[in-house]
């Protein structure tokens, strides 16, 4: 009896945490923007993030974007032969690149490799009191640290999502038009018939939604590292602090992207 | 000479970022460029069945408009569609639009077949002589049970 009614209580503990949490990540946006908003604007610490979350990442999504349109043309073709419908290689590429692929991978990608040292970065600075530091001299840290890296996510994941869009087409081209002599106009044409102005726009708004939500949930994770519910301090919860972060960002693009899908379809 | 360094790189990933956005928008989301000006016409069919908004026009196969709506008309029981037609192609107004499916699993299309009158159509007229769409199920089926006779 006693274990049955533990059991429930632990099952209530963790619906409160998540509740609390979810708040915690709210105020946190909240307090973002409401100091963010206070002038005066400067630009260069937004272009130092720009710098470090989109351009870095561009060779990174160059390459996963060519390799990743050439497995889509491949296992396509491979499909669509069977049906002898291969002039469809094109539209089938394009759609799922544009609709899907393009934005998650590249949002999964930045988290990997963006997200998790924003986080590791703020953890450290909030175990070396650094960001206290700032509060003494006035500086107010959510104007400082985290408004350049939310604008710089928001800016930088479309821009690289077109640019893995781009090269995932091109990787398609190279598959299926050099290789496997699918005709150049099959493929380009049926690709632009099928591509409305609706797809373009569900890939703009996913990609501006995930730069918000790597940086937004990476950048709090580090942040409120002394917030954290288990109470560590030092490497070892910055360790873990950046670990749940990622989880917790890519977890969170999945259900947004299906969340995306669902209404704008 | 290290800050240059990265205002440089930035410029350049937000050039090739923004030229790769354009380059999709305009080559497959259709919305580049100079629109060219388009009137709507519209026609009724007993049945659009399988036509999609936004399906082409075709006349003589070439693309010259897409179907802009598709309604039903409760008075009437038909398929009320407005076609959006480019401008410089001029309809006559014994012209005669029918549904077609492109290849046996192909996409419905309307096809625009030119009629022989001196009055051209203009805005918001309607097409009158039209061909619903044709489907394959309801020919097989006629052709296995009148075969049966």
């Amino acid at each position: 009896m006693s274990r049955l009614l533990s059991s429930i209580s632990r099952l209530g503990r963790s619906v409160q945490h998540f509740t609390e949490d979810l708040g915690i990540l709210g105020v946190f946006l909240f307090n973002a923007i409401r100091h963010g908003l206070n002038p005066p604007y400067t630009l260069k610490p937004v272009i130092r993030q720009i710098y470090f979350i989109g351009a870095r990442s561009g060779l990174m999504i160059t390459v996963a974007g060519l390799f990743v349109g050439m497995v889509v043309a491949l296992q396509f073709y491979d499909t669509l032969v069977r049906f002898g419908s291969v002039s469809m290689l094109g539209s089938a590429v394009g759609l799922s690149l544009i609709r899907e692929l393009g934005p998650v991978l590249t949002a999964l990608l930045v988290t990997g490799r963006a997200g998790s040292a924003i986080c590791a970065e703020l953890g450290i600075m909030r175990t070396d009191h650094q960001i206290d530091a700032l509060d003494c001299m006035a500086i107010d840290p959510y104007r400082y640290l985290i408004i350049p890296r939310l604008l710089a996510g928001v800016i930088s994941v479309p821009l690289l999502t077109a640019i893995f869009v781009l090269m995932g087409i091109a990787g398609g081209y190279f598959i299926g038009v050099l290789l496997f002599g699918v005709s150049h106009g099959a493929y380009m044409q049926g690709m632009a018939d099928t591509v409305l102005p609706r797809d373009m726009l569900m890939c703009l708004v996913k990609a501006v939604v995930f730069g918000l939500l790597i940086v937004w949930i990476s950048a709090a994770r580090g942040f409120l590292l002394h917030r954290d519910r288990k109470g560590a301090f030092g490497p070892e919860g910055v360790s873990r602090v950046t670990t749940e972060a990622v989880v917790l960002t890519s977890v969170s693009v999945l259900f947004a992207d299906y969340l995306i899908s669902a209404l704008l379809l | 000479m290290k800050h240059q360094n990265i205002e440089l790189t930035v410029g350049i990933f937000f050039l090739a970022g923004l030229l790769s956005l354009t380059w999709i928008a305009m080559r497959m989301g259709n919305m580049g460029g100079i629109s060219q000006p388009e009137y709507e016409l519209q026609a009724r069919f007993v049945s659009v069945s399988g036509l999609k908004e936004g399906a082409f026009v075709e006349a003589a196969g070439v693309r010259v408009g897409h179907v802009a709506d598709i309604s039903f008309d409760s008075e009437t029981y038909e398929a009320l569609i407005t076609l959006s037609i480019a401008e410089s192609v001029q309809v006559q107004e014994d012209s005669t639009a029918s549904i077609r499916t492109s290849g046996i699993i192909g996409d419905k299309f309307v096809k625009l077949t030119p009629g022989g009158a001196e009055e051209l159509l203009s805005a918001g007229m309607e097409i009158t002589e039209t061909e619903s769409s044709i489907s394959i199920e309801e020919l097989i089926s006629k052709y296995i049970f009148e075969s049966k006779d």
